[in-house]
């Protein structure tokens, strides 16, 4: 935030923050502009993902999904919101009403935490601690809390089995989450979130294809373990994100609606806040740990902070990689059926957890062995790993949806929004 | 009232809670309830609780005439109300020892025939939905629909058809409905192997379902389950074909079996499956009946305006999208209303089996349980 | 191989003698009768009998007959091995029908013999669950019976409805009789009693009563 904060300063105003008497106020006023504009930027996005997923769902499903509200219904969402704020705040008679009311705000706040140390660009971060990755990681943890009270305070037995269910799933699922997260950080020796972003870009100097976050250049394609821990990661965090196929705690069709069974009015809109904002946490971070961040291509980290069009391209970059990755969620929600609790324990401790802690080592033994021994064997790998890795799925994804359309003799239809 | 429930569930120790799953829950395919014992995610036992539609239509029966009757047979089973109306028609033409013309016996096959479609489509999108996946549904409504418009042009209906007629069908079909029908199914067809693409062989779906709540071939006779779910334990029967009926006997189509595809034979997905094949089967019939369909009378020109028929007892059956339906009727000989009505229908037999399958189950099986038989309330509850 | 009726009555008469009844005079379907305390006996014969192997209990109801004082238990039978069926029927005294149930014969007749408990009031000796499965357990009388007549109401709320123009017609009255009643300033009888449902066939009132 300071360094920001002083750059604003110079090149606006053209003074010098240093030698004002009153410093940390001018910090703590934009630290709150920070966080008005990071909350503010959670419900909104939030809100707008909520009318883009039901049209996407709408498009998958083939119906039209809301359009009333706006232009192709654009403002349903502002409609939901009206609607949930002026509803009535039921509280069941035998619940435990303080903490019935006080679930919803952990929850949330557990959430819009993690927004402190995410990344929107260069330089565009709210406080790029070098602790970031650790920090998320922590705070996340208050949203099961949240969870947890919410569903036990609600007496009710659907909330809470779903109360419990989700403790189970996000407490396991953190494990798988925190080792995936482990490999780049070990690929970028930091955990800080701008840290690990730089470190996936080619240095100023080379050749224009080697510079800046080129997909070559990403963690992911780095080599085999990143790769496996980018959808080990994305597993774990759809799990953690309570979203299809790991949807158990709000399971419809089993409990209901889960842990939110009892609640109404604007504490049950929080937590689909929390829901939707959470796409863009976990997409974010898998951007940032992967998929080179806000790194433009052909561009070197160190040049784009000293231009505002180049912060402003690389926050487009990055929210463009972001929504990517919020659309691959979207489509698994309405693709995947729902799997077993039994299954989700299985798969999280006898598939991803070891998977993951093989990559962690692998990657270590992967830097020790051919990034100091053998750099040119390691730059050859990288080469053929890149092309089986990135470019051969993207062809045989490419051929399976065209051989669908054909089979289903439908086409392509991008005119209904 | 409760208490004879809570008895029926024995003994809750401190580790166990009592669920209740239902009347009113988004899985329980209308108004069923569930009374679970359930240690965390495992459920002891599974105790179901019907009646909530219980609408009295046999003692409805008993008041209205013969051909009154007709509509209500649709409340009986409404997203299969086709069969509800062949089996009611049949038992009257039994009593009456009435023919139908071939037109009309076509009519009824190719309406049934689609009807099965639809129902099966129901059954198999909500499958989806209740375990999780949300889009085959939709898709399958969307197809369900068609049909839907289809049976509206032949019929003026879309859920409770009131079509079949004693002594044949109501509607001749209208002009060109028969390449519209024809057009339907050959589209039809490609979007089965895209519901197979989407669904069915999808990894979690197979996991969820492989295994789990399997009936052998005695236990599924032995509690009398009928239709595609006698057919998943592998049982080799079909009225259609055993004891076929109206225009069945020209048809030649295959049966399908459970064969435990993906698990044991008799689990869910067998049950899932067979139904997927049958419409395949269906679509095969309905082929066979647009080639073959005669000209002629939709309706027997000799019905009697007022229908007496003699006294005596018929028991008529069909094979509907549950399986088996049995109307039994007691005509006294002396009045214009039946003195006994009674319908046996597939879903209250399939409930039986639910509380002993429950035993060990965990939560979210009993819903692919559920989903597998295919209940619909109103036809448990009649 | 399938048999026709004749030949399962006659194996089952050689077997139970007196308790079979002559196959009925085949109207329909063909039937015969089995004595309540033998129908246990008569049906483990029938379903284990390699000969006649009923393994498929398809139905089994009842039929009131108020005249001859019965009600008269019917089972369908089917067997899937054979391909033939038959019908038994067991008579039951109307003010006490008792009956042995086939549940350990067929599962499948647990719930049917919960139905007909529940509508018909027979009891099935030997049922491990007998309760009402369509009614609530604490409904008063059997309604498939011929001489049912509704309580009324069950737990405060009422189950007879009337026509609305009934309904509208009996309020003018109370309305006019109101306004009688304050002009002579006597008594007015009350019309509280709830009417019978209309049967289908009744004439409707005319609507010039109704509001």
């Amino acid at each position: 935030m300071q360094p920001l904060a002083d750059q604003l300063i110079r090149s606006w105003i053209h003074a010098d923050p240093g030698a004002w008497p009153y410093t940390q106020a001018v910090y703590l006023l934009f630290m709150l502009i920070a966080g008005a504009l990071l909350t503010t930027f959670t419900a909104v996005f939030s809100g707008i993902v909520s009318w883009y997923e039901r049209r996407l769902a709408g498009r998958m499903q083939s119906r039209i999904g809301p359009n009333r509200v706006g232009p192709a219904g654009f403002l349903v969402w502002v409609a939901d919101a009206l609607k949930l704020i002026s509803k009535e705040d039921t509280i069941p008679g035998d619940s435990d009403h303080a903490l019935f009311r006080a679930g919803p705000y952990f929850v949330v706040t557990g959430l819009v935490l993690t927004f402190v140390a995410l990344p929107f660009g260069d330089r565009l971060i709210a406080a790029d601690m070098n602790l970031g990755l650790f920090y998320i990681l922590s705070v996340t943890a208050l949203v099961v809390v949240g969870l947890i009270m919410s569903a036990w305070s609600s007496n009710s037995k659907w909330s809470l089995v779903g109360g419990i269910r989700s403790a189970a799933q996000v407490v396991s699922y953190e494990i798988p989450a925190g080792l995936a997260i482990m490999v780049p950080v070990l690929l970028a020796g930091s955990l800080s979130t701008q840290g690990i972003i730089r470190a996936q870009g080619g240095p100023a100097g080379g050749s224009f294809f080697l510079a800046g976050g080129w997909p070559w250049n990403w963690f992911v394609f780095d080599d085999p373990m990143a790769f496996v821990s980018f959808f080990v990661f994305l597993t774990a965090a759809l799990a953690e994100g309570n979203r299809t196929p790991f949807d158990l705690p709000e399971a419809e069709s089993e409990l209901v609606s889960g842990y939110n069974t009892e609640y109404s009015g604007m504490r049950f809109s929080f937590f689909f806040l929390t829901e939707w904002a959470n796409l863009w946490v976990m997409s974010a971070l898998a951007t940032l740990l992967f998929l080179g961040g806000w790194q433009i291509p052909g561009v070197a980290p160190e040049v784009i902070g000293h231009s505002a069009a180049l912060v402003f391209v690389s926050f487009l970059v990055f929210v463009v990689k972001t929504v990517a990755l919020v659309n691959v969620v979207i489509w698994l929600r309405w693709t995947l059926p729902r799997i077993r609790v039994d299954q989700m324990m299985v798969l999280c401790w006898k598939y991803l957890v070891p998977i993951e802690m093989a990559a962690v080592l692998l990657t270590a033994l992967w830097m020790l062995g051919f990034a100091h021994l053998v750099p040119a064997a390691q730059s050859a790998i990288h080469g053929v790993f890149f092309l089986a890795a990135g470019a051969v799925p993207l062809v045989l994804f490419l051929r399976q949806t065209f051989a669908n359309l054909r089979l289903t003799s439908d086409r392509v239809d991008l005119t209904n929004w | 009232m409760e208490e004879l429930v809570i008895q029926k569930i024995g003994p809750v120790s401190d580790e166990e809670m009592v669920l209740n799953m239902g009347p009113q829950h988004p899985s329980t395919h209308g108004v069923i309830r569930f009374v679970v014992k359930a240690d965390g995610e495992i459920m002891k036992v599974a105790v179901p609780v019907v009646g909530y539609l219980h609408r009295a239509i046999e003692k409805i029966g008993e008041i209205v005439t013969y051909p009154q009757f007709m509509p209500y047979t649709d409340r009986a089973d409404y997203l299969a109300a086709m069969f509800a109306n062949e089996g009611w028609a049949l038992a009257v033409e039994k009593l009456l020892g009435l023919e139908v013309p071939p037109r009309a016996q076509y009519l009824r096959a190719i309406s049934c025939e689609l009807n099965r479609i639809a129902s099966h489509l129901i059954s198999v999108g909500t499958m989806g939905q209740d375990i999780g996946a949300l889009t085959p549904f939709v898709h399958a409504l969307r197809e369900r629909e068609k049909i839907n418009d289809l049976i509206e042009e032949l019929c003026g209906a879309r859920l409770t058809y009131n079509y079949h007629r004693i002594g044949g069908v109501a509607f001749d079909a209208p002009e060109g409905w028969i390449d519209e029908a024809r057009r339907f199914v050959d589209r039809f067809e490609k979007v089965l192997d895209e519901y197979d693409r989407l669904l069915t062989w999808n990894e979690i779906y197979v996991k969820r379902l492989a295994g789990i709540g399997i009936i052998p071939a005695e236990m599924a006779v032995d509690y009398g389950l009928v239709g595609p779910n006698l057919r998943g334990s592998g049982v080799d029967w079909d009225l259609r074909r055993d004891a076929p009926y109206g225009a069945y006997r020209d048809f030649r189509f295959d049966v399908p079996l459970g064969k435990g595809w993906v698990g044991k034979k008799g689990d869910c997905f067998d049950r899932y499956y067979v139904r997927m094949l049958e419409m395949r089967e269906s679509c095969k019939i309905l082929r066979q009946a647009f080639e073959k369909i005669p000209a002629g009378d939709f309706l027997a020109p000799k019905v009697p305006k007022r229908i007496k028929p003699p006294a005596g007892e018929a028991w008529s059956r069909i094979e509907s999208a549950r399986g088996e339906m049995g109307y039994y009727v007691v005509a006294d000989g002396a009045t214009e209303k039946a003195w006994r009505v009674r319908i046996r229908t597939g879903s209250f037999t399939a409930m039986g089996i639910v509380e002993p399958l429950s035993r060990g189950m965990m939560i979210a099986d009993l819903v692919a349980l559920i989903a597998s038989l295919d209940v619909v309330a109103p036809e448990i509850d009649r | 191989m399938a048999l026709t009726a004749e030949q399962i009555h006659a194996a089952v008469a050689v077997r139970f003698g007196d308790a079979v009844s002559a196959l009925a005079p085949p109207a329909k379907d063909p039937f015969f009768t089995v004595k309540a305390e033998a129908i246990v006996e008569v049906c483990r014969f029938v379903k284990s009998e390699p000969s006649l192997a009923f393994d498929f209990l398809e139905d089994l109801t009842a039929v009131d007959a108020p005249k001859e004082n019965q009600i008269r238990v019917v089972y369908h039978l089917w067997s899937y091995q054979h391909r033939h069926g038959i019908v038994l029927k067991v008579e039951a005294e109307r003010a006490r029908p008792i009956v042995p149930s086939v549940e350990a014969i067929w599962k499948t007749a647990d719930w049917m013999e919960r139905e007909v408990y529940d509508l018909f009031g027979v009891a099935f000796t030997g049922h491990p669950d007998l309760r009402r499965i369509m009614m609530p357990d604490d409904w008063i009388g059997h309604p498939l019976r011929k001489d049912y007549q509704e309580a009324g109401g069950y737990e405060k709320i009422s189950n007879v409805r009337d026509s609305s123009l009934l309904e509208y017609r009996r309020m003018d009255e109370a309305v006019r009789q109101a306004a009688e009643t304050k002009a002579a300033a006597t008594p007015a009888p009350t019309t509280a009693a709830p009417a019978a449902p209309p049967s289908p066939t009744s004439p409707l009132p005319s609507t010039g009563t109704a509001h």
